[in-house]
Formats: C-alpha cells, sequence, structure tokens
C-alpha cells in the first residue's frame, strides 16, 4: 500500500466516511472507493454492495480478481442513563469496537469523573436523541428506570432504524412501559422491537455481569444469532 | 474501533514511529476457516506483530512471507488449506481453507 493511499484510508475513517479498499488480485493495486474515478461501474457496484452488507470479499469484476475491504465507521452504542451499569456497559462497548455515547440531564450522574473521556449529552434524553441521529448501525440502551426520561428516548427509538433497542427493567415494569409508548402512538411491531427486561439471561447480578448480558444480546441481535428469540 | 481490532492503524502508527511494516490481510476463505475476510495481521521486521489471519494455525507461515514482502517489495498471494501441500506444514486444524494477501506497507 502507497503511503497516499493509507494517508488517504485514514483520513477517511478518521472522517467516518465509508470507504472500500480495493485490492487487484494478486498483483496488488489498489484503488479507494468511492473517489478514485477511474474504477469500473462493475467494481463501483459492487464495492457499494460491499459497504452496504459491511463485508469484504473477493469479487470477479472486469476480467480480474479485487478484494474489497470495507471499512465502515464504528457501529454506535447510545446508552440513556449514566448510572452505576453505564460505567460497566461503556468501556465494555468500546472493547467490542463501539462508538459509545451516554445521554442523562442529571449531571450529578454525567460527569466526567464517572465517565472519562466519553462523550456524555446533558441533554434531555428526546433532544440528545434528536442530535445524535440514529441509524441502522446503532444500538440504543435505556438504563434510568425513570419513565420521564426513559421514554422520550424509547420514542426516539422506536422512529430510528436503530438494529437494537433494549430498556432496563422487570417484567412489570416494562408491560408498564409498553402501555405508556402505545399511548404515543406506536403499534406493536414498533413495541415489539424493544428487548425488555434487557439483556440475554444470564442471571446477571451485578452491573458487570448486567453489561456484559446486555453486550451479549446486542452482539446476538447483530450477528443475526439463533439464540435470539 | 479498538486497538485489538484496528490492526491498520496499528501498522500505520508503527509505520510513522519509523519500522519497516507489512500487512496480511484474509480475502478469500471455504468450509471452516476462523478468521473471515478482511481480518489483519501486521508484522515489523523488528519482530512485532498484532492482529491474527486465523485462530494461530498460520501466522507464524505468513509472517515469514511478510518478511519476505518487506525485503522485496513484492506482494504475494497466500494459499493455505488441506488441498495445499503446504497445509502439511503448517496446518490448519479446522479443515479450512483461507488466502491471505501479504503487502509491504509505505
Amino acid at each position: 500500500m502507497t503511503p497516499d493511499l493509507l494517508a488517504r484510508l485514514e483520513q477517511a475513517r478518521a472522517a467516518g466516511r465509508p470507504v472500500v479498499l480495493a485490492t487487484r488480485l494478486p498483483s496488488g493495486e489498489q484503488i479507494l472507493l468511492p473517489g478514485d474515478g477511474d474504477a469500473s461501474a462493475g467494481l463501483a457496484t459492487a464495492a457499494e454492495a460491499a459497504l452496504q452488507a459491511d463485508r469484504s470479499q473477493t469479487v470477479e469484476a472486469d476480467g480480474a480478481q479485487w478484494f474489497l475491504h470495507a471499512y465502515n465507521p464504528p457501529l454506535r452504542l447510545v446508552v440513556v442513563g449514566a448510572v452505576h451499569i453505564a460505567q460497566a456497559l461503556v468501556p465494555m462497548a468500546a472493547g467490542l469496537g463501539y462508538g459509545v455515547m451516554v445521554a442523562d440531564p442529571r449531571r450529578a450522574f454525567a460527569t466526567d469523573e464517572r465517565f472519562p473521556g466519553v462523550t456524555v449529552s446533558t441533554d434531555w434524553p428526546d433532544e440528545a436523541m434528536d442530535a445524535l441521529r440514529p441509524d441502522s448501525r446503532t444500538a440504543i440502551v435505556t438504563l434510568t428506570h425513570d419513565p420521564k426520561l426513559d421514554d422520550p428516548a424509547l420514542d426516539r427509538a422506536l422512529r430510528s432504524r436503530a438494529f437494537y433497542v433494549g430498556a432496563l427493567g422487570s417484567r412489570k415494569t416494562h408491560a408498564a412501559r409498553l402501555g405508556r409508548l402505545r399511548e404515543l402512538g406506536h403499534g406493536d411491531a414498533a413495541l415489539a422491537r424493544i428487548r425488555g427486561p434487557v439483556g440475554l439471561d444470564i442471571g446477571a447480578v451485578t452491573a458487570p455481569e448486567i453489561a456484559l448480558s446486555i453486550l451479549a444480546q446486542i452482539v446476538a441481535v447483530r450477528r443475526g444469532a439463533a439464540l435470539v428469540g | 474501533m479498538t486497538e485489538a481490532e484496528d490492526v491498520l492503524g496499528t501498522a500505520a502508527a508503527w509505520s510513522k514511529a519509523g519500522e519497516q511494516v507489512a500487512i496480511a490481510t484474509v480475502t478469500e476463505t471455504w468450509g471452516s476457516s476462523p478468521r473471515p475476510p478482511g481480518s489483519q495481521m501486521a508484522v515489523t521486521a523488528s519482530g512485532r506483530m498484532a492482529g491474527s489471519v486465523s485462530g494461530g494455525c498460520i501466522e507464524g507461515a505468513v509472517a515469514d512471507a511478510a518478511k519476505r514482502t518487506m525485503e522485496t517489495g513484492a506482494p504475494q498471494l497466500l494459499d493455505f488449506g488441506v488441498t495445499n501441500e503446504r497445509a502439511w506444514e503448517v496446518g490448519l486444524a479446522c479443515g479450512g481453507k483461507l488466502k491471505v494477501f501479504v503487502e509491504r506497507l509505505g
């Protein structure tokens, strides 16, 4: 890889811009897509498909073999509630490669000391969600236990294409929550997107164990694992 | 992306620090290969290593090939698997097959 190409690839990644590094095999000639104008239409289309599917693969284009390395920006995790479980969840999610954001208007919870180096929003959760613009590569977890904070976040989450929406709370709490969200106009299909009680049932007790159960569920949903009910 | 998975970022940092670096990338797999296409390993001439292209079965052989690529500058497309004679040398216990592209960085 030439220094110029590496610099352009690193630049795209730093800017969160999805790109494909296309390598002709076995000669090793490389271009960056989209951007480099000399790519054929077939190769450009295949690169776009690789980004869409988030899958790197070798394809046949213009009678040659090309390896398409898809570099999508990191998946995101939005945590609503700067609570104890969030303190365990945030570093674990970062370790899995997620870009993590925390939203909690309660400034006693949302402090830099409790969440060093993390993007923390103290806006009201619906405003925080509007600013963060969750997309199909975003997971959202609400942890506050407080309907006036969780509900507006979940309302926005259900209006987004987030691939995972989870809400902490017991079955009873969850049933009541669904009733309130129904009054906000959400139907059965939307409500069924919420994983509640949140996390895989691994008998988690401590904050790190609950964080692990939540992340295991997020990974399972993301990867389409069979254990997801 | 974390350091554990951002092999390219690690390799770029090594390169900036003056190291000679080669990158190996899984380009294709068949059967039960443990790491998907796009998985990477970086190697330096000084012997540093990051990432992986298998479950540990072929990293030694890939590192050797990377040393040659660092010396010559010529990229290589390596084949590993049961149909390849090299399989008897380095072995893929899982029975999978894969191709690995090795290139010099910078």
